[in-house]
C-alpha cells in the first residue's frame, strides 16, 4: 500500500476501466501555483555532489530510508516469486543476453533497417547526437503542432535530456501522467527510481502533495482517494492536450513499430489520444524482430514490477487513418551511447532494457535511495551507465558505489556483468588520476612491497610497529589517521598479532 | 596452501586451522614461502596494471602444487573471475595456459572439503552457539551453496543458528569501507542486528574480510559477540585446542 508505482498505480487502473471517460467530471485548469510548482530541479551529474557526501545526507532522512527499505523489499519478494515459477529463466536471460549483445554488434544496420521502416509506416524518423540537439528537435515538433502543451508517458530518456526544463523554456507545459511521475511533478521532486520513479515516497507524504497541489483539503488518504484524485487530474489533459510525448521500451527493426509496456493505462491514453505523437529513444531500444518481444516481454516484467506481464503491452507502427494519432514523430538519440558502444569492455552497458531489478537488489541502494546517485539512472545501473554517458567527465564517484556484492549481476534478466564493468571503470578513473594522488602512491607502494618475499615481511614487521601507539590496552585500535579513519568511525581494528602466520610455519619446521 | 596476505599479517589462526583439518584429513600441507598476495585490493579499486604482477608471482609458486586451498572466498573469486582475462591481456601463450590449468587446481577452503574432497563430517567438535554468513564472493562469484552450511551442521556441540538476510553483503566491499564509509556503515548496522538477533556466541564466514569488518563493529559496541572463520570451528576438537 506505499509502494506508489505498484499497488497505488493498479487502484489508477481500475478506476479507468470500471467508469467510462464520459462520467469523468471536468477538473477545470490546474489549481493556483501549480504551474509554478512544476519546475522541479533536475538531477544532473555535470553538477551533483559526490556520492558519499551525497549519501550522507540522503541517510539522515529516516523516513525516506523506511520507505525505500519497504518498497525495495515488496518488489524482490514478488520478483523471486514470478522468477521462481520459470523453469527456464537461466535460459531467458540467457536469451535476453544474446538477442541484446547481437544489436549492439549490428547497431547500425538495425537503426537503419527501423528508419526504413519506420518511415514506410508513416511514423518520421529524426536523428538526435545530443540532448541538446533532441530537446530542439522535440520543441520545434510540439510547436509545429500547434500546441503549447504536452500529455507525456513516463520516460527516462526524456528525463535524461531534462526535456521538461527545456519545454518550460520554450513555453510549452509538459504534463506527467504516469502517476509516480505526477507524484514527482507535483511535488516538485525527482526520480529516486527508474521503474518506480516516487518510491521514496509512502501513501502519507503523497496525500499531502495532492491536497496542496490539487487544491484537495479533503483528500483522503486511502489509496483509491489518491487514485481516484490523479485520475480525475489526469482526464481532463489527456481530453484536452492534443499533443504527446513518449520514450520506448523497445523499437523493432522488422517492422519499424516501438513498444512500450506499462501498468495504468494512462500511457495508452497518451499514445491513443493526441493527434500528434512524438517518441524520443536513446538509440539502444532498437531490437532486430518481432519475435525478440516475447523473450524481452518475459524478462522485462518479471524483473521491473514482479508481474508474469505488464497490464498494458502497447506495440504500434506508423499511422493509421482513423486511428491514433495522425502524426508521429520518433527522435532517435545517441547522446554518448555510440562512445560507451566503442568500449569493448563498458558496451554491455547498453544491453540493459531498464527493468531496474538491479536497484531493488542493491544493498547500497537500499540504504541511500535514488537521489545520491546525482543522475536519472540511480542504483547499479546508474553507477555504470552514468559515468559513461558522461564519458568519464563527471560522476566518477558512482564507479565506487559499490561493494562488489554482485547482488545486481545475480538478478540482471539481460546478464549484465555490473561488477566488472564497475571494475573497468575505477580503471578509468585511476588513469586520470595526477602524479602525486595520495592513494594512487600508497597503491604503487603497496604493489611493490607485494612483489617481493623480503619487502612483505619488512612491511608486516613496520605495520605492527607503526600501529603499536595506537593499540589500546585490550588490544584494539579504535582510532585510524587520515582516509583510514573511515573505518575507525564505527568499527573497532584488532592489533595485528605478534607472530605472522609464516613465522609460525617456520619455526613449526624448525622444531620439527 | 595459500593463505592471502591478510590472513597471514592479521588472522593467522586461520591457516593455522587450515593446517590442523587438512593433516588430520591425512594431507600433507606445503606452504611456498614466496607467496604474497593475489592482487584483489589492486584489481577491484582500479589498478589492474599493478595487479599483474602480482597474479604472475602466484602462478609461478603455485603452478606445481596438486591443489592450492585458500582460506579466503574473495581471493578465490578475484583469481577465477579475473585471472584468464588478466593472462590473455599480456598475450604471453605461456602465461594463459599455465593460468587456465593451476585455477582448475586452485580451491577455497570450504569448497575443497565438500566439492574436492567429497566432505562433510571432518571430525570437528565445536560447542557453542554459531550463525553463519554467507560472503558476496562465495555466494555468487565460487557458487559455494550450502556447501559451508553442511560442513557445520556436522560438527559435533555445535548450535547453529539462521541469520536473517545471510545473502545481504555486511558493506565491507575493501576499499569500499572507507571510500563510502557512511554507506558501508549502515550495511554494516543492519548485518550486526542480524547477527545479534541470533543470540549467537560467534558469527562465522569463508572470508576473514568480512568478518574483519563485522567484528570491528561488533567489538565497538562491546557486544561480547565474536567472530570466527569456518577453518577455524572445523580445527575444534575434543582436546579443547
Amino acid at each position: 500500500m506505499i509502494n506508489p508505482g505498484g499497488r497505488l498505480a493498479g487502484a489508477v487502473c481500475a478506476l479507468c476501466a470500471r467508469r467510462p471517460m464520459s462520467e469523468v467530471p471536468d477538473m477545470g485548469h490546474p489549481a493556483p501555483g501549480l504551474v509554478a510548482a512544476m519546475s522541479g530541479t533536475a538531477l544532473d551529474p555535470k553538477t551533483a555532489p559526490a556520492f558519499p557526501i551525497a549519501a550522507q545526507a540522503a541517510m539522515q532522512d529516516t523516513q525516506l530510508r523506511k520507505n525505500v527499505r519497504h518498497a525495495t523489499e515488496v518488489i524482490r519478494t514478488k520478483r523471486a516469486r514470478v522468477v521462481g515459477e520459470m523453469p527456464d529463466w537461466q535460459e531467458l536471460r540467457e536469451a535476453g543476453k544474446q538477442i541484446r549483445q547481437h544489436t549492439m554488434e549490428h547497431l547500425d544496420f538495425y537503426l537503419e533497417q527501423f528508419e526504413a521502416n519506420c518511415t514506410k509506416a508513416g511514423g518520421v524518423v529524426h536523428w538526435a547526437a545530443d540532448a541538446d540537439e533532441a530537446r530542439r528537435i522535440v520543441i520545434g515538433l510540439v510547436k509545429a503542432s500547434g500546441s503549447d502543451e504536452v500529455i507525456k508517458i513516463k520516460s527516462m530518456t526524456t528525463e535524461e535530456i531534462q526535456l521538461n526544463a527545456g519545454l518550460k523554456a520554450a513555453g510549452i507545459h509538459a504534463y506527467e501522467t504516469d502517476l509516480a511521475e505526477l507524484i514527482i511533478q507535483l511535488g516538485q521532486d525527482r526520480p529516486s527510481h527508474i521503474v518506480v520513479p516516487a518510491l521514496h515516497k509512502n501513501r502519507q507524504q503523497i496525500r499531502e502533495i495532492f491536497r496542496r497541489e490539487m487544491n484537495l483539503p479533503e483528500l483522503g488518504e486511502r489509496p483509491q482517494d489518491l487514485a481516484d484524485a490523479a485520475r480525475r487530474f489526469l482526464r481532463e489533459k489527456f481530453l484536452r492536450v492534443k499533443t504527446g510525448v513518449s520514450g520506448a521500451n523497445f523499437l523493432i527493426a522488422e517492422t519499424g513499430g516501438v513498444c512500450i509496456v506499462e501498468s495504468e493505462g494512462n500511457g495508452r491514453m497518451c499514445l491513443t489520444l493526441p493527434e500528434t505523437l512524438i517518441t524520443v529513444a536513446g538509440i539502444d531500444k532498437v531490437l532486430p524482430r518481432f519475435e525478440d518481444l516475447e523473450v524481452m516481454l518475459q524478462l522485462l516484467p518479471r524483473s521491473a514490477t514482479g508481474e508474469r506481464m505488464n497490464p498494458y503491452n502497447s506495440i504500434w507502427n506508423g499511422v493509421h487513418a482513423g486511428d491514433g494519432p495522425k502524426t508521429f514523430h520518433v527522435v532517435l538519440m545517441d547522446n554518448a551511447r555510440t562512445s560507451v558502444l566503442a568500449d569493448e569492455e563498458g558496451r554491455q552497458t547498453l544491453n540493459c532494457i531498464r527493468c531496474a531489478a538491479c536497484l531493488n537488489a542493491c544493498p547500497v541502494y537500499r540504504q541511500t535511495g535514488g537521489h545520491a546517485y546525482g543522475s536519472v539512472y540511480a542504483g547499479p545501473i546508474g553507477a555504470i551507465l552514468t559515468p559513461q554517458l558522461q564519458q568519464m567527465h563527471h560522476a566518477q564517484s558512482l564507479p565506487y558505489a559499490s561493494s562488489l556484492c554482485g547482488a545486481c549481476y545475480e538478478v540482471c534478466p539481460v546478464k549484465i556483468n555490473i561488477p566488472e564493468v564497475l571494475i573497468h571503470l575505477r580503471s578509468k578513473v585511476v588513469e586520470q588520476k595526477g602524479m602525486f594522488d595520495v592513494e594512487a602512491a600508497a597503491m604503487r607502494a603497496a604493489a611493490v612491497v607485494f612483489r617481493s618475499e623480503r619487502r612483505f615481511r619488512a612491511a608486516q614487521r613496520l605495520a605492527r610497529a607503526a600501529e603499536s601507539p595506537l593499540v589500546g590496552k585490550d588490544g584494539w585500535i579504535g582510532w585510524l589517521p587520515g582516509m583510514l579513519g573511515g573505518w575507525t568511525k564505527v568499527r573497532d581494528l584488532k592489533e595485528i598479532p605478534k607472530e605472522s602466520f609464516r613465522e609460525w610455519w617456520e619455526k613449526r619446521g624448525r622444531s620439527e | 596452501m595459500f593463505i592471502t596476505c591478510y590472513n597471514d599479517t592479521l588472522f593467522p589462526e586461520t591457516g593455522m586451522a587450515v593446517v590442523r583439518v587438512l593433516e588430520r584429513l591425512g594431507h600433507t600441507v606445503e606452504f611456498p614461502a614466496g607467496q604474497t598476495c593475489c592482487g584483489q585490493m589492486h584489481y577491484n579499486t582500479g589498478y589492474q596494471a599493478e595487479a599483474l604482477p602480482l597474479m604472475e608471482r602466484f602462478v609461478a609458486q603455485f603452478k606445481d602444487a596438486e591443489a592450492v586451498v585458500v582460506p579466503s572466498s574473495s581471493c578465490v573469486a578475484m583469481m577465477r573471475e579475473h585471472y584468464p582475462k588478466m593472462a590473455r591481456g599480456t598475450g604471453k601463450a605461456q602465461l594463459i595456459a599455465e593460468v587456465d590449468a593451476l585455477l582448475l587446481r586452485v580451491f577455497e577452503f570450504s569448497e575443497f572439503l565438500t566439492k574436492r574432497l567429497g566432505l562433510e563430517d571432518v571430525g570437528a567438535y565445536y560447542p557453542h552457539r554459531v550463525t553463519y554468513h554467507a560472503s558476496c564472493h562465495g555466494l555468487r562469484n565460487l557458487g559455494l551453496g550450502d556447501g559451508p552450511l553442511r560442513l557445520l551442521k556436522a560438527v559435533r556441540g555445535i548450535d547453529l543458528v539462521e541469520l536473517e538476510g545471510v545473502e545481504q553483503c555486511c558493506g565491507f566491499g575493501g576499499t569500499f569501507a572507507v571510500k563510502n564509509a557512511e554507506v558501508s556503515s549502515a550495511m554494516l548496522a543492519e548485518k550486526t542486528t542480524a547477527v545479534l538477533n541470533t543470540r549467537a556466541e560467534a558469527c562465522t564466514a569463508c572470508d576473514n574480510s568480512c568478518l574483519m569488518h563485522i567484528q570491528g563493529a561488533l567489538h565497538r559496541q562491546r557486544t561480547g559477540v565474536s567472530t570466527v572463520h569456518l577453518a577455524e570451528i572445523l580445527a575444534g576438537d575434543e582436546g579443547g585446542r
